[in-house]
């Protein structure tokens, strides 16, 4: 049922701009797949290039192997779950979930049979008879969503489908969706500016920034070896600093600060000897001893699991550190303290090119 | 992300095109002829016609006539409807919500039932003006003319600039008149200085709006106006004289007409679009109730003008059930004038109806296919099928009758006499409204619903009759009542289009009026005015609404 989905140098123009021009991509079968990417990185223009909504200036979107360009929406099978949810407000819970089936001319008893079944996989089976204006977000959400998979779909398209949601609801939607999508099994696209839901729900994700795809892979990749200082910022919140990178009788050395240097080993040394590192406010450690990076504390926000300290280093910068919460009061303003970095964990760019320049892991598959 | 669907081919392109060619067949095709007949004389190419035109006084001063009488009246609605809507939004009235249901059925009554209203009143034999020169002496000046003219059309037409005013007030937040305030604007410095210049887009249209009625207002001045001719009045005239009209006459004088409507247009454009802004409201104006000298004044000024729209309508209603004896009034009540108006003219009731019902159909039918292309399939030609249909907005009635006459005289379009082209005329003069109106609706449906339709395979047709059709219904069923009563009160292009078989009650109205039969006229003007109120009455039950908007 589900299929491989395949971008192929992959071209659309808007009144001949270029948005997004030459872009290469495969989904796997089964996938759940999430464009990730800033307001205006051509995400949703490029799920709706899936879709059929947009047309393909050039290059081809295949679905196993089958050329899509030129099939309507009507007759690529795809299921989609649009950010307003779309629901037909004249038609109730149940007639809005029946409408495809019923255009293809199913049996009554077979279609009373599917719709039932996918409103209890979804769990609105108890307003089957209602109209949607009478229910919440989250159920019309629910109803869009059984509404698409009831199709049984080769291609299941959403597009920022919970950002019209609460907060909690949108982290109990997430759930439900993730759940049902492995349930089902279809190959599924996925469109958000939120990091976090797409590391919630994406088996992989690819993270856009102006019509380029930065970076592919698991969101633990993307987290932990982020392509590019992009992706190294859009993701998580990170410190970016300039430092160099220096060869050390036969180390290579990372010098943090005068007194503080850092042993790299995963690393071919690029030529210039000033690079950028990306370091996570978490991949800091507040030392118990002398060593370390001097700095004094600017102040501190409390936020229960955490406390965030924004520090200002020897050379005058200032950097966010999260440290977990303990029992009294956060470090007071004007604290000296001295900043450990967690070697394994920080990122090495070059800095022209603002590539990652780190070895190992996964990141460069 | 919007031009989605821009450019493919469908069957909306089918549809655009088959409409397209029918504007081109009964709108271009006739003003065509019309503009060829104003500048051709006995086959050649003459100016001839409008050089009679600007010769003579007796005919170029009907075009000054005609300026006087439209800005007069677009200033006088100005300086009423302004304060009456800013009195209607800010201050609590008592039986405000009545009030403004009555302003809105005094603006949908037909205008020249208002003008015979006020010549049974004011005129030289009216009961005003019997009995002030009887009890007190006084001789009441001339109702007819230049102040009968301004004095009925203003108060036909305030309620239009009323409503949009009314719309542009709602927009305006609350808070910032607080700011206002609070930075020491107040009284009429915070009107003048802050809300009035908030209001200029909304005067610019309403005004627009208003000086097209005015110019092209034919009933009125053919009723009130005696000696007073303007254009409209001249063309049909012209038109249709005793002594074999002189068609390329009329169709020279029309074209001047459209010349100056279309420059007004223009010129409105090119304002408004210099001066617009968007608003919305969150916090809406909160009506304050006021109290002494300045609540006393507000409420005498709303119940004023009020008294002034509707109680010479409510005095036609009041005679039609007098006792006739011929053409006079006597002592005592009767229904004879009804009995009168159905035997006499019962079939222009039928055809009022029967006309009425048909054009409303294609009215609402193409209006929607109209709106649709327009708003989801934007391109060059639906663009082009956008500003064919609002040219009937600036051609006035009678011009359109003359086109259409003109347009269709000759075989294979021999439609003059029949009952096809009223119902065109009907059709493509309420078609801007109402295709306007459905715009409106269908912009106010999501893009992604039909999406979602076609992402769950069902064809184009299938959605809009599905899905689309069904969202838009009663927006579309409101607008088709309101329709419905300006079709049925349309007077200025049937009465150069009828015949026997296609005499409306409107054409009933004016023609019993003209020879002397109040009663019969004052019956079938109640039937009229009671059609539209009971429509009304609905479409504000089924909308809930307390506006119209045009």
């Amino acid at each position: 049922m589900s299929v491989t989905i395949s971008f192929n140098n992959v071209i659309k123009k808007y009144n001949d701009k270029p948005v997004i021009s030459g872009l290469s991509l495969d989904i796997k079968k089964g996938e759940f797949f999430t464009l990730l990417g800033p307001s205006g990185c051509g995400k949703t223009t490029l799920l709706r290039m899936v879709a059929g909504f947009n047309s393909i200036e050039g290059g081809e979107i295949t679905f196993d192997d089958k050329v899509m360009n030129r099939i309507t929406p009507q007759h690529r099978n795809i299921g989609m779950v649009f950010q307003n949810y779309a629901i037909f407000p004249n038609l109730s819970v149940k007639n809005n979930v029946a409408f495809g089936l019923k255009n293809r001319k199913i049996p009554k008893d077979e279609i009373e049979r599917r719709v039932d079944h996918i409103l209890d996989v979804v769990q609105i089976s108890q307003f089957k008879n209602s109209m949607p204006e009478n229910l919440s977000g989250g159920q019309q959400q629910r109803i869009a969503l059984a509404r698409a998979i009831v199709m049984e779909p080769n291609v299941l398209l959403m597009d920022e489908p919970l950002s019209n949601l609460d907060a909690k609801l949108r982290v109990d939607m997430r759930e439900a969706i993730k759940l049902i999508q492995h349930e089902v099994g279809i190959t599924t696209v996925y469109v958000t500016h939120d990091q976090e839901e797409a590391m919630a729900v994406s088996d992989r994700i690819a993270v856009m920034n102006a019509g380029v795809i930065q970076q592919v892979g698991t969101p633990r990749e993307i987290y932990q070896r982020p392509a590019n200082i992009f992706v190294s910022n859009f993701i998580g919140r990170t410190n970016i600093v300039e430092r160099s990178l220096k060869k050390v009788d036969s180390r290579q050395v990372l010098i943090m600060d005068e007194h503080y240097q850092i042993d790299i080993d995963n690393i071919t040394l690029p030529e210039e000897e000033v690079i950028k590192v990306s370091i996570r406010p978490e991949e800091f450690t507040i030392s118990d001893t002398q060593e370390g990076m001097a700095g004094v504390i600017q102040h501190s926000v409390f936020l229960g699991i955490n406390v965030h300290y924004t520090v200002k280093l020897s050379n005058g910068e200032n950097v966010e550190v999260t440290e977990e919460s303990t029992l009294g009061e956060p470090l007071e303003p004007g604290t000296e303290v001295k900043l450990l970095v967690n070697r394994e964990k920080i990122n090495l760019f070059h800095y022209e090119s603002e590539k990652n320049i780190l070895e190992g892991d996964s990141y460069a598959k | 992300m919007q031009n989605k669907m821009a450019g493919r081919k469908d069957i909306w392109s089918a549809i655009t095109l088959g409409i397209l060619l029918l504007y081109a067949l009964v709108l271009v095709l006739p003003l065509f002829t019309l503009l060829k007949e104003s500048i051709f004389k006995d086959g050649a190419l003459s100016f001839e016609h409008f050089g009679e035109f600007f010769g003579k006084k007796y005919y170029y001063s009907t075009l000054f006539n005609s300026l006087k009488v439209t800005v007069a009246v677009t200033l006088a609605s100005l300086v009423i409807a302004t304060p009456l809507a800013y009195i209607m939004t800010t201050f609590k009235i008592k039986g405000k919500l009545y009030l403004q249901i009555l302003i809105l059925i005094s603006s949908m009554a037909p205008p020249f039932i208002g003008a015979y209203a006020w010549i049974l009143l004011m005129g030289r034999n009216g009961v005003v003006t019997n009995f002030l020169s009887d009890v007190f002496h006084i001789t009441m000046p001339d109702i007819y003319g230049f102040s009968g003219i301004l004095i009925v059309l203003t108060l036909q037409l305030i309620p239009l600039i009323y409503m949009f005013m009314m719309g542009a007030f709602k927009s305006i937040d609350n808070s910032l008149i607080e700011a206002a305030e609070s930075m020491g604007y107040t009284g009429f410095k915070k009107v003048w200085k802050v809300i009035m210049p908030l209001m200029v887009p909304t005067i610019l249209a309403g005004s627009l709006l208003v000086f097209m009625r005015a110019l092209a207002d034919f009933g009125t001045p053919m009723l009130i106006g005696e000696g007073f001719e303007t254009l409209p009045v001249l063309i049909f005239n012209e038109f249709t004289s005793e002594m074999g009209g002189n068609a390329g006459f009329a169709a020279a004088i029309s074209v001047i007409v459209v010349v100056i409507a279309l420059t007004i247009f223009l010129l409105q454009k090119y304002i408004t679009n210099k001066k617009s802004f968007s608003m919305s409201a969150l916090h809406p104006i909160k009506e304050k109730k006021e109290s002494g000298i300045k609540n006393v004044v507000a409420h005498l000024f709303v119940y004023g003008y009020l008294a002034l729209a509707i109680l010479p309508q409510l005095y036609v209603v009041y005679t039609a059930f007098l006792k006739t004896s011929g053409r006079i009034f006597v002592k005592g009540y009767s229904l004879d004038s009804f009995k009168a108006a159905f035997t006499r003219s019962g079939d222009t009731i039928v055809h009022t109806f029967t006309l009425g019902l048909i054009a409303l159909f294609f009215v609402i039918l193409i209006a929607i296919l109209i709106a649709y292309v327009t708003v989801r399939r934007r391109n060059a030609i639906t663009n082009g099928l956008d500003i064919i249909s609002m040219v009937p907005y600036i051609v006035p009635g009678s011009v359109l009758g003359v086109a259409l006459l003109l347009g269709f005289n000759n075989k294979p379009f021999l439609l003059s006499g029949t009952a096809t082209i009223i119902i065109i005329a009907f059709v493509i003069r309420r078609l801007p409204y109402t295709i306007r109106s459905s715009a409106a609706i269908i912009h106010q449906i999501s893009p992604s619903i039909e999406e979602a339709a076609a992402s769950l395979g069902a064809s184009n047709l299938k959605t809009f009759f599905k899905i689309t059709l069904p969202m838009m219904l009663p927006g579309v069923i409101s607008g088709a009542i309101l329709s419905w009563v300006t079709i049925i009160s349309e007077l200025s292009t049937s009465i150069l289009l009828y015949t026997v078989n296609t005499k409306t009650m409107t054409i009933g109205i004016y023609t019993e009026v003209i020879r002397g039969n109040y009663g019969v006229a004052a019956a079938l003007s109640t039937i009229l005015i009671a059609i539209t109120v009971i429509s009304l009455l609905i479409f504000f039950k089924l909308t809930g609404r307390k506006e119209v908007s045009l």
